[in-house]
């Protein structure tokens, strides 16, 4: 087999790996937006908040210590011990439900009725105090997330493509784990949206909140019940990308990543985010493969903005989301 | 009652002011956003130093030091605003710690006369005084930092490097770009092969690069690197086991911060520097009795020899010896930035003028001058040591290819002054 098809075979399969982690950020999109009409532009910086959190809670960081020793004149840092990860991952989610709780107490239930912008803005506000309150509350070093979960080259694959093709393949133990990781988020999603009695509600609300309160569902539950599990979306991202380059600020720019499967999939569908984000992760690393050498290289971002906008042009609502039609 | 308010607000500004203060050192920092890691500690170091200084020598000369810091978030248009909002405080001297805003203060501080020092960044031919009348970039320079880079390389392969695949991981941006024209020039005389490899801001996403490195197999990579993307590609090298040994960053690719998040994996990884590392300096001893002790330490307190402590540290001590050298030209303890540019332009760093400032080789001896701005273009190679989580030097201070270097700063800084009218000094 020719060598350049060998490795157009092993980008492309990288390519796939990465769409799963871009969908993994533009599912936490998706869930929101679905049930509230809310573009949420803290999504990237609930990942952020999210592993900053877990980190803290696994290292036995005393939070807001900067400000405590400050105001104090003390020197704690520590508590002293170290939490499991899967304990910590339970705390984690249990921090994100207070702030999804928190979100819909202090913010939305006062806009209740505003226009869809008026939201949108809430969210960019959203964001800025959240990534000053992980600030402040876990301090800005760059923090090393290790939850087991292996990295680095599958010798398996690596072994047998070697054998089969001459040319063994990379690809990440990471990546692999975020693809099932991400499979089984999409199937428990899509179970709990049809088959739990709180899941038809979410979806009661998203079809029409009108409707949804006449018939009795308890609207403040449910944008709270969307936001927690936007935020567990929120901390799986979070663990997955904070992993690759330890926690750090700079993980709340990963939702500049999921803008392009949300344009291309659709807002408002969960496969969409996952074959948007497939076909983002594919298109883009082939672009580079191909074209990149050609133009001086760098061309992903560019490259995923240009195919979402060619998607939008023929299909606004993105290739699985609800057609918009308004009658007058 | 209006004149009641303003009587005290006045009086609550003076005596709030810094009375004693007569030496005004702005500090350009980002304690917060996306690079705040790495703003800290620089910031830390370039505090503690100034304020070692004014506990332990009662300031520089007799004239305490007063430190303005104004939060820039490592954004361009804050750092100029940083800088209108400060310059009419007696500012000596603006170090941006930021290639952008170092770019917009160029025209910007020459025409206030306030010198500024970009050290390891900012614009390279700025190194050319005769065009750059207020702009100074000693030590090094990127230019400096790509000649280093290659120096080791042919120090490892015994002066030979024809043949060899040289591989060049760059943020996309000026910055990133900076090297490429001297490596391309040293290509040409050394007889490597370079192959340049863009990586889109932020870097979180670099895998299509480092699947080319794993099928090209390049015999070394340098990296042009910047927060996220540092972290990044060192993971990535991790995982496609490169030879750590064989890759090696800009000195803003090389920090505590860049290599902890990839644990064990990242031992041996090598960064460039143009000062030493850790805290086996008496300087430090000082700074534990006169700063932390009393609780004056910047920050947490908690940066104390890490490499950006430390690049801060050095940074303030330059600053303090140009304030030093100009209270001697101009026989007065009180300078201006105008004397504070003529110090610095006559500034001299010996082995012997650091030992006595408890720093004994920690960076490279150099000498400034009307036409030379950048020093002598010293640079060394550190080594991280993921066992014992520090950072080693493991060369000496070497300098950079002159022959190489200095026709493109000529070149560069004579279309500078085309394009902005300026008539050449120093002659």
């Amino acid at each position: 087999m020719p060598e350049q098809l060998l490795w157009g075979m092993e980008v492309f399969m990288n390519g796939l790996m990465a769409g799963v982690l871009y969908a993994l950020v533009a599912l936490g999109f998706v869930l929101i937006f679905k049930a509230s009409g809310i573009f949420n532009f803290s999504q990237g910086v609930m990942a952020l908040f999210a592993a900053l959190t877990l980190v803290g809670i696994m290292e036995g960081r005393v939070p807001f210590s900067h400000l405590i020793n400050a105001v104090f004149g003390t020197s704690v840092h520590h508590f002293g011990w170290n939490v499991p990860a899967f304990a910590a991952i339970l705390l984690t989610m249990v921090v994100m439900v207070a702030l999804a709780w928190m979100v819909n107490r202090f913010i939305f239930r006062h806009l209740v009725g505003q226009e869809p912008i008026i939201l949108f803005m809430a969210t960019i506000g959203l964001a800025y105090f959240l990534e000053g309150f992980g600030d402040i509350m876990w301090g800005s070093d760059i923090k090393k997330l290790d939850v087991g979960l292996p990295q680095g080259i599958n010798g398996f694959i690596d072994e047998i493509t070697f054998n089969l093709l001459g040319y063994g393949f990379f690809i990440d133990n990471l990546d692999l784990w975020a693809t099932f990781i991400a499979v089984l988020l999409v199937i428990a999603l899509v179970m709990f949206a049809q088959y739990s009695k709180h899941g038809r509600a979410m979806r009661a609300v998203a079809d029409d909140h009108q409707a949804a309160l006449s018939v009795g569902i308890n609207l403040n539950f449910i944008w709270v019940m969307v936001w927690s599990l936007a935020g567990f979306v929120a901390l799986v991202a979070g663990i997955m990308w904070g992993t690759k380059s330890g926690v750090q600020f700079s993980l709340s720019l990963i939702a500049l990543k999921a803008l392009p499967v949300l344009m291309l999939g659709g807002f408002t569908s969960i496969p969409g985010a996952i074959v948007g984000g497939l076909i983002i992760g594919v298109g883009e690393k082939l672009f580079e493969f191909i074209v990149g050498p050609m133009v001086g290289g760098a061309t992903e971002n560019w490259f995923a903005y240009v195919l979402a906008l060619i998607f939008l042009v023929f299909r606004p609502q993105g290739l699985f989301g609800e057609k918009i039609i308004e009658r007058v | 009652m209006k004149m009641k308010l303003a009587t005290l607000a006045l009086g609550a500004a003076l005596a709030a002011g810094p009375a004693l203060a007569e030496l005004t050192f702005p500090s350009l920092s980002y304690r917060t956003g996306p690079y705040a890691a790495n703003g800290i500690p620089f910031a830390d170091g370039y505090a503690d130093y100034f304020t070692l200084l004014n506990e332990r020598d009662g300031g520089i000369g007799g004239e305490k030091i007063n430190l303005i810091e104004c939060e820039t978030g490592y954004n361009t248009e804050k750092g100029v605003e940083c800088y209108e909002a400060t310059k009419g405080s007696g500012a000596l001297l603006y170090q941006p710690l930021s290639t952008g805003i170092t770019y917009q203060l160029i025209p910007k501080a020459t025409a206030d006369g306030i010198p500024v020092h970009s050290m390891g960044y900012g614009r390279t031919s700025a190194k050319n005084g005769k065009v750059f009348s207020h702009i100074f970039n000693y030590p090094v320079n990127y230019w400096d930092g790509a000649s280093v880079g290659i120096k080791h390389l042919l120090d490892l392969n015994d002066g030979d490097l024809s043949g060899k695949k040289v591989a060049l991981v760059y943020h996309n941006s000026a910055y990133g770009k900076e090297p490429i024209r001297t490596l391309e020039e040293l290509a040409k005389k050394h007889g490597y092969e370079l192959t340049l490899l863009a990586v889109d801001h932020p870097g979180q996403e670099q895998k299509s690069q480092w699947l080319q490195i794993r099928r090209e197999r390049p015999d070394y990579v340098l990296m042009w690197g910047w927060g996220v993307m540092n972290q990044v590609a060192i993971q990535e090298a991790v995982n496609i086991r490169f030879p750590m040994e064989n890759f090696i960053g800009i000195w803003w690719s090389g920090s505590e911060n860049d290599v902890k998040p990839a644990g064990a994996g990242a031992d041996g990884y090598k960064a460039l520097a143009f000062h030493n590392v850790g805290s086996d300096f008496p300087i430090f001893d000082d700074l534990k009795t006169h700063v932390v002790d009393k609780g004056l330490a910047a920050g947490a307190g908690d940066q104390l020899g890490t490499v950006l402590y430390n690049r801060g540290l050095y940074a303030a001590m330059l600053a303090a010896e140009a304030a030093k050298t100009a209270q001697e030209i101009h026989d007065t303890s009180n300078i201006t930035a105008a004397m504070m540019r003529d110090g610095m332009e006559s500034l001299e760093i010996t082995e012997e003028k650091m030992a006595t400032l408890g720093m004994p080789n920690f960076g490279p001896e150099f000498t400034v001058t009307c036409e030379n701005h950048g020093g002598d273009g010293l640079g060394a190679v550190t080594q991280w040591d993921a066992n014992a989580e520090k950072w080693t030097l493991i060369t000496d201070f070497v300098q950079s290819d002159q022959d190489v270097l200095q026709p493109l700063i000529e070149e560069d800084s004579a279309a500078y002054a085309a394009e902005n009218d300026i008539e050449e000094r120093c002659n």
